[in-house]
């Protein structure tokens, strides 16, 4: 499980200043065909939750987890109420039942594409390697095994999007305008969402909480019906162009953004909304 | 015990150029393991990228491939969670000491109970002979076909100035030497470095036109002397070879635990 709590960038950015510009390099920060989960949140009740989460996917999936933060949930303090143990039900490792003594195959997926493990320097002798490799681990460059390879490491994630998928609506049932944020963007767009709402204006809050393998189906589906989207984020448009990408009518999704190190108020997506709405600037 | 019995023959045959020094290295590591008696499930054998790690895939302990340079890391990680296990890590000396060069110093530092063996051909061989931080001033190479300009690291006296317990040389043509070294390293409980001059006669050896692989064996047979031998003060060109330090130190993961026993005791106040 790998931490990034973003702060502004390219290179030694701003330190200490807010962003969320690190959104493409969690999805595609290492070369190769790959997929990956990435989960964030925008308050500490919720990151503990999340945090837990992260593991139990890593265990789940058998993959590394990125827990993609920012500066401002990174650096709050927040009323946090700790669960008791065991009320967070907790996934254990899938361990192999191969016995010690007969030929275990570290890297042979089960029929249900999943892969029991055996504890590195325990019953059993193995090879790992960052190569690609077939069943006991070993190098190899077979064509054939490539393929499977490469395919189970995409499938296992991108075929659970739904099972991977986490996300927080408000007032989204009637809404006609919905904003689609994350992290603490997240915050500040739900200040503005329940004001509005509390001035009969239908518009509602789409708080993604898991970022890739990137929701498709749940956000086309919350976002099907609104006459405009406005993705609220803090950086040029990673998530913008996933939403863009999502929707059968593209050119209804707007962006309201931050890219100079301050964090987004509601203000902010305030200004985006008069443009939207026709109000002027 | 038979040295057949470490080997994973599925995987052969292996990758290393006829005459390469590797072979040499891995039979004698194995023969060391076996008077050492040690058993193969407690044996954790980490490796990081290049010709030299590829001994990991062949020998039937636990075994990790991982990335450049890396291998001390991932191998720091698993001392650290098993220490129970015995930690083998052979590098080549690109690997070791240019991608790997802050790793090596630090787990000398640490004094952390592995055992590091550098397997120096002079050269990054996988990769086409470029040169590598072993080659040495006006050396060939792929990269360097007008002459090296950079000096080589002298690998015991980084690891000595680092703070290595243990600190060695031999080459593949002592084999004898070379097997007792590598199980007084592996016996000795802190960070052993024993370096092994192995001969690449694919690139070291055609670049710098110093023959075929008998050619440098020869060389490491006639310019290399024991430590403190006569012959050296006569020619100080002649590479010393032998065990230079091996001294009891205070070992991380020992040292480690007596902080988890000091933190216990606190929480019991």
């Amino acid at each position: 499980m790998i931490v990034n709590v973003m702060r502004g960038g390219p290179s030694t950015g701003m330190p200490t200043k807010v962003s969320q510009g690190d959104v493409m390099q969690a999805r595609w920060g290492t070369h190769g065909d790959h997929a990956i989960i990435t989960l964030t949140a925008s308050n500490l009740q919720d990151l503990f939750a999340i945090t837990v989460e992260a593991f139990n996917l890593s265990e789940t999936y058998r993959t590394p987890v990125i827990l993609l933060l920012d500066e401002v949930v990174g650096h709050m303090r927040e009323k946090l109420i700790l669960p008791e143990p065991g009320e967070i039900a907790l996934v254990q490792r899938l361990r192999t039942s191969v016995k010690e003594g007969t030929d275990y195959h570290p890297y042979l997926p089960r029929e249900d594409g999943r892969l029991p493990m055996s504890d590195f320097g325990g019953v059993h002798r193995y090879n790992v390697t960052g190569l690609m490799h077939d069943m006991w681990g070993f190098p190899t460059d077979n064509p054939q095994v490539a393929y499977g390879l490469i395919r189970h490491l995409v499938d296992k994630i991108e075929g659970h999007v739904q099972e991977v998928t986490r996300i927080k609506e408000y007032f989204l049932d009637d809404a006609e305008t919905v904003l689609v944020s994350y992290g603490s963007s997240a915050r500040s767009a739900l200040h503005v969402v329940e004001n509005r709402r509390a001035r009969g204006e239908r518009m509602g809050l789409l708080e993604l909480q898991t970022l890739w393998p990137f929701p498709t189906d749940a956000v086309r589906e919350r976002c099907e019906q609104a006459k405009s989207v406005l993705v609220v984020e803090m950086n040029t448009g990673q998530i913008l162009q996933e939403v863009r990408k999502a929707l059968d009518d593209p050119e209804k999704v707007f962006l309201a953004n931050r890219i100079d190190g301050t964090f987004i108020s509601p203000t902010d997506i305030r200004n985006i909304l008069r443009v939207i709405q026709g109000k002027g600037v | 015990m038979s040295a057949k019995e470490y080997l994973r023959e599925r995987f052969m045959p292996h990758i290393w150029c006829p005459g390469c020094g590797h072979g040499i290295i891995m039979n004698n590591l194995v023969r060391a393991i076996g008077s050492l008696g040690l058993k193969k499930s407690d044996i954790v054998m980490v490796t990081g990228i290049g010709c030299s790690s590829r001994i990991s895939g062949y020998l039937d302990f636990h075994t990790l491939h991982t990335i450049h340079g890396r291998a001390l890391a991932f191998a720091t990680g698993v001392k650290l969670s098993r220490p129970e296990l015995t930690l083998i890590v052979p590098m080549g000396d690109g690997d070791a000491l240019a991608i790997g060069g802050n790793h090596f110093i630090h787990a000398a530092r640490r004094n952390i109970d592995i055992t590091a063996i550098i397997m120096n051909n002079n050269i990054y061989g996988m990769t086409g002979g470029q040169f590598s931080p072993l080659s040495g001033y006006g050396k060939m190479a792929t990269t360097a076909p007008y002459g090296n300009i950079y000096e080589a690291f002298d690998i015991v006296e980084l690891a000595k100035g680092a703070g290595a317990s243990f600190v060695a040389r031999t080459t593949a043509y002592h084999v004898t030497s070379m097997k007792e070294i590598l199980e007084k390293a592996i016996n000795h409980k802190g960070f052993s470095v024993v370096e092994i001059l192995s001969q690449c006669p694919t690139y070291f050896g055609r670049k710098n036109k110093v023959g075929d692989a008998v050619d440098m064996l020869n060389y490491y047979k006639d310019q290399t002397v024991p430590i403190g031998s006569e012959k050296k003060k006569d020619n100080p060109a002649l590479i010393e070879r032998g065990i230079f330090v091996e001294e009891e130190r205070a070992e991380y993961c020992s040292e480690y635990q007596k902080i988890v026993e000091r933190a216990k005791r606190g929480q019991q106040i």
